[in-house]
């Protein structure tokens, strides 16, 4: 791991660590970063698929759905343990990104993206009509907390067991980057057949990192649905494929940390809206076409490049 | 006579009408330098993509150390110890000369993606072989203090260099280089030509295309010369300078262009 991503790595523990204090135990607060943690555990995996795989997928919020659902109905239907439910979620998860990638992600272009669009509908609908396990649109309700030594895990602590996840997956996906893995999805990112000819398999990869993301999207939606407890297709719609993209998209798809801070962005930024009432939509909407015209290559660079503008211009006043 | 690493025998390549290989038969003996060389649009370039496996030959079958490259993905085919430079340079702009040249590694090591994102032991170990062997090739090219630089930021002749050691990282038993003096100035050429026996003499087998003549004429040990896709002489450098067709194609080009 480069000594940057460490450092940031460190200062993101430190900050998770003392959040709960800083707010005071605060309830709302708390949530809202579970949701921020839950949503940057996706799209960490979007964005290796994304920024470094090259590839884009229309179809996450349906390996959420999945990874929820497990959790859901194995929890509450079968009474299976919480942690085995949470791998079959993840098991499940992989072997239909599996099947879905292996035949589209042989193939240039965009068909990935248009396979997952399909992909996540007929999921959407498995979790609208399958009513007898899924509850149906009215949705499925009495998922369990989950338990550790006789005591459920609320609040401060279910915060931490998520941020431990994030944490955890980040060092797993700066890992993977720097590793002969990551050459081969930078390479296969930057010229498909140069990396072909120096020896890379580029649609093995693909596949891989595509697997990979899913299981990222089927553990947060595990950990959303023991935290909520009560779960409706709603949540796993076309909609929050669309609004994960956006969030690796306005963070920056180039870096893994882009992803967190899109995820942050775009899951703290409505909070805030509120206050705005009716207008709430409108100015969401022109945040994100600010971003995009004026940081195309999203915040973290957009940040970047203007931290370097001032500092150029800092020295240039002092000569 | 010598141990032969590529037999090729009646290649045809044709895009729609157009035929831009025609029955082509050659081989190449282990360790020789072998240059290609033709006019512009001869065939030389689309010989090299098909012996890479970047296009499927239209007809014909070539070997390469006893086996058939007929149907092989690219990536196979590095991995049986054929590669390749380009006349574009294809180097990752999104990574350093040393991750350029440690993707060169790529077929020689075996971390997954579980073992890389846990770093257990063994990719660790791995990994730091791979960077070591990296740097040598870098150090082989010259190249050693540009590692940590952005690939595609180095000078022209630099980046020739670095796809060079990128390809010899694989281990290749035959380079494929496409016209590697491109763009370099008169000093960069004669190093090249010095890499270039350096190469031949770690064992490994190079084809040249190159319209440098006088660099081809110095290091070849054979030339192969193409028009329209057609072989239309073959031999020693001094024999190739005498035919009669090579004049012509040399000459008719000049003319056509005029």
């Amino acid at each position: 791991m480069k000594r940057k991503d460490l450092y940031t790595l460190l200062a993101i523990a430190l900050l998770a660590v003392l959040y709960p204090l800083l707010v005071g135990g605060n309830q709302y607060f708390i949530s809202l970063l579970v949701f921020l943690g839950i949503n940057g555990i996706i799209t960490m995996g979007l964005s290796l698929l994304m920024g470094y795989a090259g590839q884009i997928s229309l179809g996450h919020a349906a390996f959420y759905g999945i990874g929820a659902y497990s959790s859901g109905v194995l929890t509450t239907k079968y009474s299976v343990h919480p942690v085995g439910a949470f791998f079959i979620g993840i098991f499940l998860s992989a072997l239909i990104a599996w099947l879905v990638g292996k035949p589209t992600l042989r193939l240039k272009g965009h068909y990935m993206a248009v396979a997952t669009l399909g992909f996540g509908e007929i999921l959407f609908i498995v979790f609208n009509e399958l009513s007898p396990l899924t509850g149906g649109p009215s949705g499925l309700s009495g998922i369990p907390s989950l338990m550790i030594f006789g005591t459920p895990l609320e609040g401060a602590m279910y915060f931490y067991l998520v941020w431990a996840f994030v944490i955890l997956l980040l060092i797993f996906s700066l890992n993977v980057i720097n590793s002969r893995v990551g050459r081969a999805l930078r390479a296969v990112h930057g010229s498909e057949l140069a990396a072909n000819t120096v020896g890379v398999d580029a649609s093995r990869y693909k596949v891989q990192v595509f697997v990979l993301s899913a299981i990222y999207a089927s553990m947060a939606g595990s950990l959303y649905a023991h935290f909520v407890t009560f779960i409706s297709p709603s949540s796993f719609s076309l909609m929050f494929s669309i609004l994960l993209l956006m969030m690796v998209v306005v963070g920056g798809a180039g870096t893994i940390w882009g992803a967190l801070l899109g995820a942050g962005v775009l899951t703290l930024l409505p909070e805030y809206l509120r206050g705005l009432e009716d207008f709430e939509v409108l100015a969401y909407g022109a945040i994100l076409m600010i971003v995009l015209l004026y940081m195309p290559q999203g915040i973290l660079e957009g940040m970047r490049s203007l931290l370097g503008k001032v500092k150029g211009l800092g020295s240039a006043a002092h000569e | 006579m010598s141990e032969q690493i590529l037999r090729v025998q009646g290649l045809w390549k044709s895009f729609g009408g157009l035929r831009a290989l025609e029955s082509l038969d050659f081989t190449v003996s282990v360790q020789q330098i072998k240059s290609f060389i033709g006019p512009n649009g001869a065939g030389k370039t689309t010989l090299f993509n098909v012996l890479t496996g970047i296009y499927p030959p239209t007809e014909g079958t070539f070997e390469f150390a006893g086996r058939s490259l007929n149907g092989l993905k690219p990536y196979a085919i590095a991995r049986l110890g054929l590669s390749r430079t380009f006349q574009n340079l294809a180097l990752f702009g999104n990574m350093t000369a040393l991750e350029n040249v440690m993707l060169g590694r790529h077929i020689r090591t075996t971390a997954g993606l579980f073992s890389a994102g846990l770093r257990l032991p063994g990719m660790r170990r791995e990994e730091k072989a791979i960077r070591e062997e990296a740097m040598e090739e870098l150090r082989f090219m010259g190249l050693e203090n540009r590692a940590m630089m952005e690939a595609t930021s180095l000078p022209m002749g630099e980046q020739r260099l670095l796809e060079i050691a990128r390809a010899l990282a694989t281990q290749p038993k035959l380079l494929l280089l496409d016209e590697p003096a491109a763009g370099l100035n008169m000093r960069e050429t004669a190093k090249l030509s010095e890499t270039i026996r350096m190469i031949r003499e770690r064992g490994i087998t190079v084809m040249l295309v190159e319209h440098d003549m006088s660099l081809v004429m110095e290091i070849s040990d054979e030339v192969l010369v193409l028009n329209h896709g057609k072989k239309i002489a073959e031999g020693g450098p001094k024999d190739i300078q005498r035919h009669p067709e090579v004049i012509a194609a040399y000459l008719g080009e000049e003319a056509g262009d005029a």
